[in-house]
């Protein structure tokens, strides 16, 4: 059960989205395995964080545009940006304590 | 979804849930041993990352490999297992009861089940692992969606790379399996399926020595050596999928437990290591045969010499045994 304070993004606001504040965005797909498992983990940050990091996922079967912009080949991916800007990039299964640091450090 | 709840002193602990890991806590489930699954990050096991499973016995149309894993995960909780999530981060077998650190959680346990497999090894480039994720892969099922209608190449000559070289050639372009030696390692049925695949071609005899562009931040071509002449040549792809074999998941045990030169933990008359109350099953202790069933067999002779051991060593055997692990082992002795 996905967190209520998960945001969607689509390819049709990103941008917008991610201009201001500290966002975490999990890149995943129904069919991807690995999402599955990090799935509850980013749920576990959102609640953590909450009101100091905004979390969202991209679903890229239906978002194909974002993925493609920021050169995301695999997934799970999880991209960080601070005020618009790219910063931390997760590729793969990370455990939730090194998560846990690399967002803290943009906080 | 489970959470660690009571008491942190176990009977039996099992780290991992693949097959070996949720059989073993299934049996010891059974046995009325209470066993606490930690199921790491790879949760599930290589399993997860696997389509059509044509060989697990019971699935004469094959099973799924991920909702083989839901059901032996289930079938565990259904018996008394408690799974938890969480990658343990360190463990102290000096003296029983072991201790487990789950991230922050100390757990103690009279008995200890290793099961946490192995991992798709790298080409220990430096390279690949740098350009993880932005066109390197070591899981076709889950980055082949991004080379729908590009070339690609698979890096393997077993069934891993057979696998996923059939799963891709449906996305790509070109499949261009790359191979150190000038036959396959596969078994039959997987290597007949390849070579019977229009647009999957094989390069015999070289190893990969470089992927490019690091500095672009993408792959755009492997550099490609003959093991024979040791003639250089470029191979332009977008993607390069890894399928050369594994790892055994064993760094948490290093310097504590008896392990093979290679890495993997080291077993005697069944799943004992080389201490007693510790047990180790599936992958992480087996280079050899490497598949579902037998990981799922020796998960099941872990749990049943975990139980005798505790038995033994706890005077608690009324309690403890139980007919169905009794059931079991007469049937392997058969």
């Amino acid at each position: 059960m996905a967190s209520e304070k998960i945001k969607t993004f689509t390819d049709a606001n990103f941008s917008d989205e991610v201009k201001s504040g500290v966002v975490l965005v999990d890149f995943w797909a129904t069919w991807c395995a690995p999402c599955r498992r990090i799935a509850p983990i980013v749920d576990q940050l959102a609640e953590e964080f909450n009101g100091k990091l905004t979390v969202a996922k991209v679903d890229i079967d239906e978002n194909p545009m974002t993925p493609s912009k920021f050169m995301v080949r695999g997934i799970p991916t999880l991209l960080l940006f601070k005020d618009g800007d790219l910063k931390e990039t997760v590729v793969g299964l990370e455990t939730k304590d090194r998560l846990t640091q690399i967002i803290a450090k943009h906080l | 979804m489970t959470t660690a709840s009571g008491s942190t002193a176990r009977q039996v602990v099992v780290i991992g849930s693949g097959p070996a890991g949720l059989t073993a806590a299934l049996y010891a489930a059974r046995a009325n041993l209470r066993p606490l699954v930690i199921e790491g990050i790879e949760a599930g096991g290589q399993l997860m990352l696997t389509t059509m499973v044509e060989n697990y016995p019971g699935f004469r149309g094959g099973i799924m490999g991920p909702d083989l894993m839901a059901e032996m995960r289930a079938q565990a909780e259904h018996f008394g297992a408690e799974i938890i999530q969480g990658d343990v981060t360190a463990v102290d077998l000096s003296e029983r009861p072991f201790r487990i650190i789950v991230e922050k959680t100390l757990y103690t346990t009279q008995s200890l089940i290793i099961a946490t497999g192995a991992s798709a090894k790298w080409l220990d480039l430096g390279v690949d692992k740098k350009l993880s994720g932005r066109g390197v892969s070591t899981c076709a099922t889950c980055d082949g969606f991004f080379f729908k209608g590009l070339p690609v190449a698979v890096i393997g000559g077993g069934d891993t790379a057979m696998e996923e070289a059939i799963y891709l050639s449906k996305l790509a372009t070109r499949v261009t399996v790359i191979h150190r030696r000038d036959s396959l390692r596969a078994s039959k049925v997987m290597q007949d399926k390849a070579f019977a695949t229009a647009n999957i071609t094989f390069l015999w005899n070289r190893e990969v020595i470089d992927i490019k562009d690091l500095a672009q931040g993408k792959v755009t071509s492997l550099v490609l050596r003959d093991t024979k002449t040791a003639e250089t040549s470029e191979l332009a792809v977008d993607g390069v999928f890894i399928g050369i074999g594994h790892t055994p998941n064993t760094a948490l045990f290093k310097g504590q437990l008896d392990m093979h030169d290679n890495g993997y933990i080291k077993t005697h008359d069944g799943t004992r290591t080389n201490l007693a109350g510790v047990y180790a099953a599936g992958d992480v202790q087996d280079h050899v045969y490497r598949q579902a069933v037998t990981a799922a067999g020796s998960g099941c002779m872990a749990a049943i010499d975990a139980e005798r051991f505790l038995s033994g060593t706890l005077h608690e055997s009324s309690e403890l045994r139980v007919p169905n692990a009794e059931h079991s082992v007469s049937a392997l002795n058969s």
